[in-house]
């Protein structure tokens, strides 16, 4: 097999041989239904409480808080719908940003065209939620607050703690959501500090399975189910629960949390290393969000570059990256996030994103970077012309 | 699985290789299931289990047909996933009627027919039942729905991969169905909706599955589900004769040699792997737990309600008292079930139905011609 160079981490990830070693086991050997009273049975239930303690744990929360589901976007869906069905009669106004991952943005857009008021707050050109809009948004009716605590495209980290900090002395608070699906398992994450009432995770994008998430749910928040059936999880999400999703995921948390330095240092220095040599090859290159992004994630554009032409070029070489985000790339509309930042337009078609793991090497990096070094100028529309000519 | 994990591991919604390569594999997976279900590829649509697929049909429908009309037809005996999804709809301002069954927790045509008006926009009624086993004329109620232009969804999740279930001779518009039921994975199911059309999107957000389920797709699991189904129907004919065999054999011992019990579920139109039964005097959960320590696996109800104390829905709508549903038991089996594993259980059976009536206070009251106590 040609060796390949997987830079989209962002999209998803590799998962930890350990992990499909434990789903696999699990899926053979512990079958049972985790709600039946046999010992098959609760032979489950013991793998699932251990995974809702170990991910407690690593959130610092108690692990009634936390609830399975099949995704990060579940998760988000859960706890947006399920906030606003039960605060119905506190009021039809919910407080969002323009960067959000669609699997928020959606959601909202769905209750504004139920009637709902949503403010989707504006970010700086770094990329950064602007806090003193958020703020000022907040009113009495103010039903759901959801911010993000890492963007997908830019990596650029949220003011999340700064907002969860200022909500947290209102009167009457509406509910806090934080989706961490790109943020958990690179930074810590504890629910409590950022003042989150709610927060989504997703295992796909830490070396986990595909399929599984998890939301949390701070004990006395006022939510209601969107799943509904025979009662699982309190009641809170209803269908018969993937034991062996749900062990992996708790694994690829305990593995990803334990390594978080080592694999922070690393993945820093990686970034380093090709932001050094974009700066110093291609003077035009933006590299987005630079100073607030999360290392593992690197936005460039390219002036007079087609995004997806350079994906396709460093694809040929075994080098995989992405334009923008995974989700949306299918829909072909230009990046959301680059827009409400201000990126001028003819740059948004020349954005990739770089997205690093631990299973990235300096290799990976040198290999991109011979890459680029020799697509670049080909496919720069200027050079193009000038040769036609 | 296993190299769906490590090898296929891309996101199916990335625009390089290793994003397709991935696409391609849920493509063909979802073309196969299409053609076991006699369904087209563009009808089939992924979701996270059983439970999300008869939330989906059934709030689905309910959302966008909501100037249309409110009232929503369904049986007293559905699983909970449509029953507590139907309650739900109740409180939203929907009527919902909910059909009785016969004594065999059989649905009649014509209370179907007498509860269809003007403003019924959705009949959702289980293909068959899965505490019980009885298997509903869905076929008929199709063909009815049909006639009235009523949408109908089938809940079809302990009838996939057991007997023959396809879309079109079953005349449903849509229909849910769980991996983990025939041997595939939990986590995983479908929901099939006739030309694609489902009601209003239940998980909102990324463009997948056609723009009306959101989430990264779960590869590992469409594999094994797809896989698993395959399985399920190239032996169905010989699983299928072999489970009820072994059934039939617990029935004919269990009404034969334990007395004061009752058969639960209709004689021939059930699952081939049920067998339902009331031992009156006891306790279904203390019988579960002997069983259990005889390393034999059975439920009472099932499974979604065994950590409550309430009689199952289904035992009490075919006429069963509080106290006979208490003391019934569920046995279910599958082709990997031997004769070894039923010649286990008549010999453990009737011993354990013994020591747990000798110390039944109903039991002995009933020997002195108490039966009041």
């Amino acid at each position: 097999m040609k060796k390949e160079y997987y830079l989209d981490n962002g999209a998803t990830t590799r998962p930890y041989e350990e992990v499909v070693d434990l789903v696999a086991n699990i899926s053979k050997n512990c079958y049972g239904n985790s709600s039946s009273l046999h010992t098959k049975g609760i032979e489950a239930e013991r793998i699932i409480n251990q995974a809702k303690e170990d991910l407690a744990n690593i959130l610092g929360v108690k692990p009634s808080e936390i609830y399975f589901t099949s995704g990060g976007t579940e998760s988000n869906n859960m706890a947006i719908s399920g906030s606003i069905m039960a605060n119905r009669k506190k009021g039809k106004h919910l407080i969002t940003t323009k960067i959000e991952h669609s699997a928020v943005l959606e959601v909202f857009k769905h209750y504004e065209a139920e009637g709902y008021e949503t403010d989707f707050i504006s970010v700086d050109e770094s990329g950064k939620v602007n806090v003193d809009e958020l703020l000022r948004a907040i009113r009495k009716d103010t039903v759901l607050v959801s911010v993000m605590a890492v963007n997908n495209e830019t990596g650029c980290i949220q003011p999340i703690k700064e907002i969860g900090d200022k909500i947290k002395t209102l009167k009457d608070k509406p509910l806090y959501h934080v989706d961490a699906v790109q943020a958990f398992g690179k930074m810590p994450i504890k629910p409590q500090s950022f003042g989150a009432d709610l927060l989504s995770i997703s295992g796909h994008k830490f070396h986990g399975p595909k399929g599984v998430g998890v939301l949390y749910i701070k004990t006395g928040t006022k939510i209601e189910p969107v799943m509904w059936g025979g009662g699982h999880q309190g009641g809170m999400r209803s269908g018969t629960m993937d034991t062996p999703g749900i062990a992996g995921l708790a694994l690829a948390a305990k593995m990803v949390y334990s390594n978080l330095d080592a694999t922070g240092r690393k993945i820093s220095e990686l970034r380093r290393s090709l932001l050094d040599f974009v700066k110093d090859k291609f003077k035009d290159a933006v590299i987005h969000s630079e100073h607030c992004s999360l290392d593992h994630i690197v936005s460039i554009s390219f002036p007079n570059v087609k995004g997806e032409v350079l994906l396709h070029h460093l694809e040929a070489k075994g080098i995989y990256v992405s334009t923008g985000s995974a989700c949306s790339s299918s829909g072909k509309s230009k990046s959301h996030v680059l827009k409400a930042m201000g990126v001028a337009p003819e740059l948004l078609d020349g954005t990739i994103r770089i997205s690093f793991s631990e299973f990235n090497e300096q290799e990976d990096i040198e290999k991109l970077k011979e890459a680029l070094e020799e697509i670049i100028p080909v496919i720069t529309i200027k050079n193009r012309s000038k040769v036609m000519r | 699985m296993l190299p769906y994990f490590t090898d296929i591991y891309g996101n199916p919604s990335s625009v390089h290789s290793i994003g397709r390569d991935a696409k391609r594999v849920i493509d063909t997976e979802r073309a196969k299931i299409a053609e076991i279900l006699g369904a087209k590829p563009r009808e089939i649509f992924f979701t996270a289990s059983g439970s999300e697929a008869d939330n989906w049909a059934i709030k689905g429908v309910a959302a966008a047909n909501r100037k249309k009309g409110n009232h929503i037809i369904t049986t007293s005996i559905e699983h909970h996933a449509v029953l507590h999804t139907c309650q739900y709809l109740e409180r939203q301002g929907f009527e919902v009627t909910y059909l009785p069954v016969d004594s065999y927790g059989k649905v009649s045509i014509e209370d179907v027919e007498k509860a269809v008006r003007k403003d019924t926009i959705l009949i959702s009624i289980m293909h068959a039942n899965n505490e019980i086993g009885t298997i509903q004329p869905i076929a008929e109620i199709g063909e009815l729905a049909k006639s009235k232009g009523i949408p109908f969804h089938t809940d079809a999740v302990q009838t996939t991969g057991t007997i023959p279930v396809n879309v079109k001779d079953l005349n449903v518009d849509m229909l849910s169905l769980s991996a983990h039921k025939f041997h595939g994975p939990k986590g995983i199911g479908v929901l099939y909706a006739r030309n694609g059309r489902i009601g209003d999107n239940l998980i909102h957000g990324g463009a997948q599955e056609a723009n009306k389920r959101a989430g990264t797709e779960n590869i590992p699991y469409i594999v094994g589900m797809s896989t698993a189904l395959q399985l399920a129907v190239e032996n169905m004919e010989e699983n299928r004769k072999k489970v009820q065999m072994l059934r039939d054999d617990i029935i004919s011992f269990v009404l034969n040699n334990i007395d004061h019990v009752r058969l639960n579920g209709h004689p021939t139109d059930r699952l081939p792997g049920n067998a339902n039964f009331s031992f009156n005097y006891i306790e279904g959960e203390s019988l579960l737990l002997m069983l259990d320590m005889k390393g034999i696996c059975a439920s009472s109800g099932s499974a979604c309600t065994s950590g409550s104390l309430d009689p199952s829905h289904v035992l009490l709508a075919i006429g069963l008292s509080h106290e006979v549903a208490h003391g019934s038991v569920r046995f279910s089996l599958s082709d990997e079930n031997t004769q070894e594993d039923v010649d286990y259980l008549k010999e453990a059976l009737p011993g354990i139905v013994k020591t747990l009536r000798n110390i039944s206070p109903l039991y002995n009251g009933r020997k002195e011609g108490n039966n009041h106590v």
